[in-house]
Parts: C-alpha cells; sequence; structure tokens
C-alpha cells in the first residue's frame, strides 16, 4: 500500500538495472538529495555540521571505500585509519605546496596517492587470506602512523608535530582554516559523497564489481570464468584506498583543522570504520550510508539521552557507548550478518505485500 | 576414419570438424604420484568427447590440466594449431574455454543474472574511468551483453529466476545455472565435470537434452567426465576411457564398449 510497484515496467535493460528500478524508490532518493542540498543547509549551524554532519558524510565515504574492498571483494582489511592518514598528510603537503591549486584537485590527488599506498600494501592479498590478510593491513596501520610521526617532512617541520589545515577557499567562500561557515563546509563534504556513492554504485553494479564479487565468493571459479585476481584484487585496494584517502583529506581539512596522527588516525579508527561497514551492511552502498549514521548519531543520541534528559555523569554515558557497540557487533555478526542494509530490504519486500500478505 | 584431417560426418549423420586441441603424451605426477600417465588424444570441432573411468582414474585431473590448474610435467597442449605454453586459468578463459565444475561453484552471494553476466566479463573491457560514469560507453557495453546473457537464459529456461539469489535455488538449477555461466562465455570448447552427477532422471534427461542443443544450436564443441554410462553412450561421439592414469581406449561409443580392457577395468578381471 506504502510501496506501489504497480504499473512499473521496465522495457529496456538499461531501465531494468538501474539503481532504484521502482519509481516510489527513485523518487525518495531525489527527495533524499534535494532536502540535502537545498534545504538542510538553511537550517544547520556549527553545533550540527561539527557534531552530526561533517562526521556522517566523512564516514560515509570511508565506509564507502572499505565496503569496496571487504564487502564486495571480500579481502579484510584493518589499515583504514593508516590510509585516512595518508589522505591526510597528503592533503596537507600538497595544500602547503601548492597554495592556489583548487581544494577540489588536492583532495581528489590525495585519494589518488592513498590509491597508491592501498596498492603496495594490497600486494600481499595475492598470496594470503582472510585473518592473515587484516594481520598484514594491520602492519600498514601501524607503519603509516609511525611514518608520520617520524618523518618530520610529512609535518613540514613544525614543533609540536600536528598538521593544521591552512585557510583555503572554494568559489571564493573559506571551507579550512578557522573561519568557515557551517553551510559551505557541509556542501563542500556532500558534494564529494554524492560523487562518492555515485561513483562506487557504478563501478559495483557493472563489470568491476562483478569481478570483485566473484573473487569473493569463490576465487577459484572467477579465475576460471577470466578474473585476473591479482588485477581485481588490486583494483579494490585501489579504489577502496582512492575513497578512504578522500575521506581522510577532508577529515583533515574541513572537519578537524588540525591532526595529530597517533590520535585521529590510530587503530581505533580502522575498528570504527569496520564496525561501520559490518552494522550497515556489507557489500551494501546504502549498508555504507547507514552504518556511517548509526554510529555517528549513536554517541550523540545517548549523550542527549543519558546526560542531558537522565542526568548520568558524563564517564559512565561514553562507557555504555562503548558496551552498546560491542553488542551490537555481536548481536548483527549472529542474527544478521548482512546489517541495517538487510534489514531495509526485508522491511521493503513486506511493505511491497503489505497490508494483503497472501 | 579418425585420421580425416577436415573432418568427417557420422553414421547418423553429424559433422564432425577437424581437430581443435590436442594432448600429447600428457604426464601429471603429484609427489610420487602419476595422475595422469603419457595420455594422448585429441578433440574434434564440434563433436561431443565424453572421458570416463572408474574413480580415481585420472579424469578431473586432465580437465583440470586443459583448464589450466595444473601444469602436466610433460606432454604437450596443442589448442587450434599451435603448442600452448603453460598459461594461468583466467588465461586459458580468455582464449574461449569455458567449464563446470563436479561441485556446484557458484558465486553464491549474486543472483542469477549477476553470475551468469559474470560469464561475459572476459567479453567487457570498458576502462574504470568511464564504468565510473556508467552513462554512454559502459551502459551501451552492459547492454550489448546483457543480450547474449538473456539468450543463454532463455535457452537454459531459467527466465523465472533471473533474480533470485542462487544461494535459494535447488541443486539442479543451480548446474543448469552453472551451465549458463559457461555458455555465457560463448566458448569454442565447452568443458563439463560430471553434469549430471547427483540429479534424478528427469534432471538428467534435461540435463542431456540442454547439452545436445548447446551442441547442435551454437555449434559448440564439448568435452565432458559423466560416471552415467547411458547418458555417455547416448551423447557422445567418441569416447576416452581411462583408468589407473592410463588410457586403455578410444573410439566410439560402440568400440569402446566392445573393448576388452575397458569391460576389465569396470567389471573386474581375475588374476592368477
Amino acid at each position: 500500500m506504502f510501496y506501489r510497484e504497480a504499473g512499473d515496467f521496465s522495457t529496456s535493460y538499461p531501465e531494468d538495472s538501474q539503481t532504484f528500478p521502482i519509481k516510489f524508490d527513485r523518487y525518495r532518493y531525489y527527495l533524499v538529495l534535494f532536502t540535502a542540498i537545498v534545504i538542510i543547509p538553511f537550517f544547520i549551524n556549527d553545533y550540527w555540521v561539527n557534531s552530526l554532519f561533517l562526521p556522517f558524510l566523512i564516514y560515509a565515504i570511508a565506509a564507502i571505500g572499505l565496503n569496496i574492498l571487504v564487502g564486495y571483494c571480500g579481502q579484510v582489511s584493518l589499515g583504514t585509519g593508516g590510509f585516512m592518514a595518508v589522505g591526510a598528510y597528503a592533503c596537507y603537503k600538497l595544500m602547503t605546496s601548492f597554495p592556489d591549486v583548487s581544494m577540489v584537485i588536492l583532495v581528489l590527488l590525495s585519494g589518488l596517492i592513498t590509491a597508491l599506498v592501498g596498492v603496495i600494501f594490497g600486494l600481499p592479498s595475492l598470496r594470503i587470506k582472510g585473518f592473515y590478510l587484516a594481520v598484514a593491513t594491520l602492519a600498514a596501520q601501524f607503519f603509516l602512523v609511525w611514518l608520520f610521526n617520524r618523518v618530520p617532512w610529512f609535518y613540514n617541520y613544525s614543533a609540536s608535530g600536528q598538521i593544521s589545515a591552512p585557510e583555503r577557499t572554494f568559489f571564493g567562500i573559506e571551507i579550512s582554516g578557522p573561519n568557515t561557515q557551517a553551510w559551505a563546509t557541509y556542501l563542500f563534504c556532500l558534494m564529494f559523497v554524492i560523487a562518492s556513492a555515485y561513483v562506487a554504485r557504478n563501478l559495483t553494479r557493472g563489470s568491476m564489481g562483478r569481478k570483485w564479487m566473484a573473487i569473493r565468493d569463490m576465487d577459484i571459479a572467477a579465475e576460471i570464468i577470466g578474473v585476473n585476481p591479482l588485477r581485481a584484487k588490486l583494483t579494490a585496494f585501489a579504489v577502496s584506498s582512492f575513497f578512504i584517502g578522500i575521506s581522510g583529506a577532508l577529515f583533515f581539512a574541513i572537519y578537524l583543522g588540525a591532526v595529530e596522527v597517533g590520535e585521529v588516525f590510530g587503530i581505533q579508527k580502522s575498528f570504527l570504520v569496520l564496525f561501520m561497514i559490518i552494522i550497515g551492511g556489507l557489500g551494501s552502498i546504502f549498508g555504507s550510508f547507514a552504518g556511517a549514521a548509526f554510529l555517528v548519531l549513536l554517541p550523540v543520541a545517548l549523550k542527549i539521552v543519558g546526560v542531558d534528559w537522565l542526568g548520568w555523569p558524563t564517564d559512565i554515558v561514553a562507557h555504555l557507548q562503548l558496551v552498546i557497540v560491542g553488542g551490537l557487533i555481536i548481536v548483527f555478526l549472529i542474527a544478521e550478518p548482512h546489517g541495517l542494509a538487510q534489514l531495509w530490504r526485508v522491511a521493503k519486500e513486506k511493505l511491497r505485500l503489505w497490508p494483503f500478505p497472501h | 576414419m579418425n585420421d580425416l584431417a577436415d573432418g568427417y560426418v557420422t553414421a547418423d549423420g553429424r559433422q564432425i570438424g577437424p581437430v581443435v586441441m590436442e594432448m600429447k603424451n600428457i604426464t601429471l605426477r603429484f609427489g610420487g604420484v602419476e595422475a595422469i600417465k603419457d595420455i594422448s588424444f585429441d578433440i574434434r570441432q564440434g563433436e561431443i568427447r565424453a572421458i570416463i573411468g572408474p574413480n580415481g582414474a585420472g579424469k578431473s585431473s586432465m580437465l583440470n590440466v586443459i583448464s589450466g590448474f595444473y601444469v602436466p610435467q610433460d606432454g604437450e597442449v596443442w589448442y587450434q594449431g599451435s603448442r600452448r605454453a603453460p598459461m594461468k586459468p583466467y588465461e586459458v578463459a580468455q582464449q574461449g574455454i569455458a567449464r563446470t565444475f563436479q561441485n556446484i561453484a557458484l558465486f553464491e552471494g549474486m543472483s542469477v543474472l549477476d553470475n551468469v553476466m559474470t560469464g561475459r566479463l572476459t567479453n567487457m573491457k570498458i576502462g574504470m574511468f568511464w564504468q565510473s560514469i556508467w552513462k554512454g560507453k559502459a551502459e551501451r557495453e552492459e547492454t550489448e551483453n546483457r543480450e547474449v546473457a538473456e539468450k543463454i537464459i532463455d535457452f537454459l529456461e531459467i527466465q523465472a529466476i533471473r533474480k533470485t539469489p542462487v544461494s535459494r535455488l535447488s541443486y539442479g538449477l543451480k548446474k543448469r545455472v552453472e551451465l549458463a555461466r559457461a555458455l555465457a562465455a560463448e566458448p569454442s570448447i565447452l568443458l563439463l565435470d560430471e553434469p549430471m552427477a547427483g540429479m534424478n532422471v528427469e534432471e538428467k534427461e534435461d540435463m542431456s537434452r540442454f547439452i545436445l542443443d548447446v551442441n547442435d544450436e551454437f555449434g559448440t564443441t564439448i568435452a565432458l567426465i559423466e560416471h552415467d554410462m547411458g547418458v555417455v553412450m547416448d551423447l557422445s561421439d567418441r569416447v576416452v576411457v581411462m583408468d589407473y592414469g592410463k588410457k586403455i581406449g578410444d573410439g566410439t561409443p560402440h568400440e569402446v564398449r566392445n573393448n576388452q580392457d575397458v569391460i576389465d577395468a569396470y567389471l573386474g578381471v581375475a588374476h592368477d
């Protein structure tokens, strides 16, 4: 009743394989896009942007990136924090070396540099699988953080060892530095999110995505139908790292402004993004958004409920958050390994028939 | 009769072409075990070639040699008139040799359509940049390949389950989808490893019909391993019989059936 697909007939293959084949879905998607681009910028302030929107958008890009590697290609990675750090430091070096180049280009370049680094650390995936690969990527995580801590060239020999984003503008509007406006940073990140989701969706639904999924589901059979496993895995590492690098660059330049690598891009970050895609749904672009939204919203919601309404001490609420996230991971792994995205899919299937399920 | 270079016509009127693949003195060892001992045989254009033999005879190893999983220690594989250098399985696939597996090897996380479309991967060459934009080149390529995939889906009568995840299908249907995936590549040689294992009579009849239709309609050369002698004798043009890694018979089903070595291998022989 809510969910009509009667009268929706695909008359061509492109129509049949579009992202939202059901009209209702398509309109809902346009509505969300419209709200995000046109309505939200008028209503947000610094608090909402910094506690909710920016982290959600930036983590969504990171989650899309990791989902391509883990969810689509089946290669477990614990190096997300390290790759985000590569994006951040690449962006910092580029921003300070080329002050006149547009930030869009610099962020994309940071992504490309991260993609290269990702390919190098993806090379072991040819020989090792599963847990062993996870450990190998863990090495990348620690090595990269160590590298950015110890080699002063990366932080331009600053005394504090931190990197901080210089002021940059985009079409004359400040988007980094201390004097930014909430809506400007929001829209700048939103632009990257929309582009990333579009590209990720197109790559995963076409021949590239089928190669990745074939490797994930059964690598021997994938090879027998003509998939070169080396190329498939390395492209997955490259594309994944590209998105993660972009998110790292935005995280540093737009969101935080100043970064101490061990604190911001430590192993916790790797786990956080991994939890996002596990809770959101492995192998689903929508799941990346759902997981990012969930894990960004949860602390804010808990703080509002626990501290503001119930008057509990802040540290208890913070610990409660850890407990809840840990519990949820276990619940999802056992009950619904495909995460929120699968719950959403089931709900849609139910809604198609509601209220007459027979 | 097999010496005719350009092929021949069988007694029941089937046109058999020249030799497309020739195995010359193949020997394959795993450590001290000789899985295949000095075997030679050929596969002709357009024929259905069966490889039979008791368990452990080396039939699947032979198929794995053809499809590039195993590299034989000795011997040569000749394909389309030239000697094939040792190559990886995906390179073999790109040369137009497709296969199915004894145990179903489908991509369980994908729909039937996506599984069949993976068979088209060797034909999809648009670069990553165009794919990420989708509109234009990538979409056109996808549509062209979808048309071929749909033709195969029609042919094997699996239209109704097109969008179903493979993990929900029954065993018989999975076998059929796997055949569809192999056919989607439009192979010149199709290798079938026990396509009818674990099927009931009805499913076997269906599968036999599909194999004959594929051979007939697309002119695909087929090499198959099968244990059901009735099926083998009915379907195949020529049969290779293996036992303990050696070739003990080669010829038409009729010749093989009357070969004393083959009868001994299958029924046992009194040793004194």
